[in-house]
């Protein structure tokens, strides 16, 4: 005797993050993903925004009856439909290489788009920082002011000026748009800097602070305009690897001693001691560093909306950070040499969230993706694998690479990834399939360091083989 | 000998003469004079001494002289390493590789061309009498078209002789190798590798063909073991080397491999 499977379910419409929209409907089983958008679009009063559906942790790709079990589906059992707003903006995949532009004489250590995506600089083991035009492509400043190898670039908020740090723990920071060094350099690490962080704009939108991690075991503030130290937060043992500066005036930052530790920005003093990893701990991410790094530049809507005043801008930048980071607490990613991943409320807890086991090898690079929802782990077992942020659920394993991958990069509307390897190619990935979606060979051979611009436009990336390349649509 | 330390004692209660200073100087300033008054008045073995020591003291002058100056220049000496790895390679230690192999287009074309940028350009040639020996044969001895190869050679698994009557060139055994010692110049790492074949004795194709590797020969060595791999993947064997002692007087083959 065969049961007639219902043509019809009930069904109700759910945020993810909690919140339910409209009354439950009833929804023909039939019902396919574009149909499922008319319908949400209309609830909710918005115009053809982007959306993506699940049902019981399944995402609906063709039709609802495809995701739903429908052996075990309770016909009087109200069915939630949870969907998430995509970006409204689409990035297109990089796929051809526009230029590669010779210039470091040493491999091309770091490469570091400016928030507004509109300037490029690099650093390189011939202890030069470089800009370079993006529009021409060509090179168009070489700073010269460090004695060994720039290992770590970043700008500052405003885009007005980039930091750069050098393995005997020298920090210059040069004016891009002349080239020129601005004031002392930093002295004080005894050791090489492993990571460099600038104050939120939001807090502050003099972009006046520096946050350095040193190999020696010492993270510093410094005043950029005095070029002096501000605070010395010492604390860890061993080196520390990566220094994160939060939207909420605190400074999260890892270290070899195998414990992350949470200070407090403005008096240095520590608050919490992050334990749980049983090795070196490698890499930070924050879920809101994307709106940190692009500050008040949105990289595609506010091209228009342009202005010079401080005021509005920092509003601006805190209204993202705001809209961001709704649901409260910032969240914080590590990857470790345990293999492991862990994600923490550093804000609220010392207890982690949950503890992301999978890879085979060390794990060197973890991003969340733009839209908070994905965190994406580069690991030396040549795999990337993709967790969910919010609960640290495993999505999938990414492989291709035959070597170690060393990076990551999001693109800004999150629905590509993009991975540099030892193996010479950079690979981009699809969100949407979970698959390959172009291979990108061209590096003679590591690739070291690569960027996508805030805006999508482009990527850099630079390596062993001490070119750097643009990679365009 | 003086028992106390007196004339220190004397210093320290009544001072010095007035005219110390000034005296002190005119003597320091009449050195010189004396010193080269008594170089010249002086005559043979003293003299020898004298000069020897007058000598050393020089050299130790001049090397104080330079150590300060050395202490007055601005030190920035400590020099940027080749090889520059970003922050999250520093603390591991990552064996260096040898570069991908990018170039092996470029090897292609060389050895069309039958040229290839070596270590040793210049390479001494090998006269025919040098390198064979004749040998007398026949039933008097009279004969003298057999030829003994009195340098290493190569010889290739798959050589069968020709029947000994007939054989004009002989290749000793004692004198055959299967094995160079390569050294990689960016690795500056030598390994014992398997020889496949001599590519080139610039010596005379002859040689090439008989397979004697003298100094300066592009030997073909297998460097499967090394694990170098190109572009596309694939795991790369054969490459070329240049060998860079004379084998016959060293017994062995030492060889540059040229990337």
């Amino acid at each position: 005797m065969e049961v007639d499977s219902p043509s019809c379910i009930q069904a109700k419409f759910k945020s993810d993050t909690g919140e339910e929209t409209g009354s439950p409907l009833d929804l023909p089983l039939n019902i396919t993903k574009d149909q499922l958008q008319l319908i949400c679009n209309a609830l909710l009063q918005e115009e053809d925004k982007p959306f993506l559906f699940f049902v019981k942790d399944v995402e609906i790709t063709t039709t609802i009856k495809d995701a739903l079990d429908l052996k075990t589906l309770n016909s009087e059992e109200v069915v939630e439909i949870i969907y998430q707003q995509q970006a409204v903006f689409r990035v297109r995949p990089v796929t051809r290489c526009t230029s590669s532009i010779p210039g470091h004489a040493e491999a091309v250590i770091s490469t570091c788009f400016s928030p507004s995506g509109k300037k490029l600089a690099s650093g390189s083991g011939d202890t030069t920082v470089r800009f370079w035009d993006l529009n021409t492509q060509t090179p168009l400043h070489v700073c010269k002011g460090h004695s060994n190898w720039v290992l770590c670039i970043s700008w500052s908020p405003d885009g007005k000026k980039l930091a750069s740090a050098c393995k005997q723990g020298r920090i210059i920071l040069w004016d891009p748009s002349t080239g020129n060094q601005i004031g002392k350099p930093m002295l004080g690490h005894k050791q090489w800097v492993t990571a460099l962080a600038w104050e939120p704009y939001h807090r502050n939108p003099e972009c006046r602070k520096l946050a350095s991690s040193s190999k020696d075991g010492d993270v510093r503030i410094w005043d950029t305009v005095t070029c002096l130290t501000l605070l010395s937060l010492t604390g860890h043992s061993k080196a520390v690897t990566s220094v994160k500066w939060g939207g909420n005036g605190l400074i999260y930052t890892s270290s070899q001693d195998r414990t992350i530790k949470v200070w407090r920005a403005d008096d240095g003093v520590l608050c919490r001691t992050l334990e749980g990893h049983a090795h070196w701990v490698n890499t930070l991410a924050l879920n809101t560093d994307y709106v940190l790094r692009t500050g008040p530049f949105h990289p595609v809507m506010d091209n228009n909306a342009y202005s010079d005043d401080k005021n509005v801008l920092q509003q601006r930048a805190l209204d993202r950070y705001n809209a961001v980071c709704q649901q409260g607490a910032e969240r914080l990613v590590s990857g470790s040499d345990d293999f492991t991943l862990f994600l923490w409320l550093p804000e609220k807890e010392k207890k982690p969230l949950a503890r992301m086991t999978g890879h085979q090898q060390l794990i060197n690079d973890v991003k969340f993706s733009p839209d908070t929802r994905i965190i994406a782990s580069a690991s030396f077992d040549k795999s990337v694998k993709l967790w969910e942020a919010a609960s640290g659920k495993f999505i999938t394993t990414l492989r291709g690479h035959v070597q170690a991958v060393y990076m990551v990069a999001w693109s800004a509307d999150s629905r590509l990834l993009l991975s540099s390897s030892a193996d010479s190619t950079l690979k981009v990935w699809s969100m949407k399939t979970k698959k390959l979606e172009l291979d990108l060979p061209g590096h003679a051979d590591e690739v070291y360091a690569v960027d996508w611009s805030p805006d999508g436009a482009y990527v850099a990336s630079g390596g062993k083989d001490k070119v750097l390349k643009l990679w365009q649509h | 000998m003086p028992q106390n330390e007196y004339i220190e004692r004397h210093q320290k209660l009544y001072g010095r003469r007035l005219d110390y200073e000034e005296r002190k100087r005119k003597r320091e300033a009449r050195e010189p004079h004396k010193r080269a008054e008594k170089a010249r008045k002086l005559r043979g073995i003293k003299a020898k001494i004298f000069n020897k020591e007058r000598r050393n003291e020089k050299i130790q002058m001049k090397k104080k002289i330079k150590a300060h100056e050395e202490k007055n220049v601005k030190q920035n000496t400590e020099k940027v390493a080749e090889g520059a790895l970003p922050v999250y390679l520093l603390d591991r230690d990552v064996q260096s590789r040898a570069k991908v192999l990018s170039n092996m287009i470029k090897q292609k074309r060389k050895e069309k061309a039958g040229k290839w940028d070596v270590p040793i350009p210049k390479v001494r040639a090998q006269a025919d009498a040098e390198v064979f020996k004749v040998l007398k044969s026949g039933k008097s001895k009279r004969k003298a078209w057999k030829r003994m190869v009195t340098k290493v050679t190569f010889v290739g698994e798959n050589f069968t002789r020709k029947p000994p009557k007939f054989e004009r060139f002989i290749r000793p055994m004692a004198l055959r190798f299967k094995k160079a010692h390569v050294t990689h110049p960016e690795l500056k790492a030598t390994f014992c590798l398997p020889i496949i074949g001599v590519k080139k004795n610039p010596s005379s194709p002859m040689y090439t063909s008989l397979g004697v590797i003298t100094k300066g020969t592009v030997i073909e060595v297998n460097i499967s073991e090394l694990g170098l791999v190109t572009q596309a993947g694939k795991v790369v064997w054969g490459k070329y080397a240049q060998v860079t002692n004379n084998p016959e007087n060293d017994g062995c083959i030492n060889a540059v491999l040229l990337v």
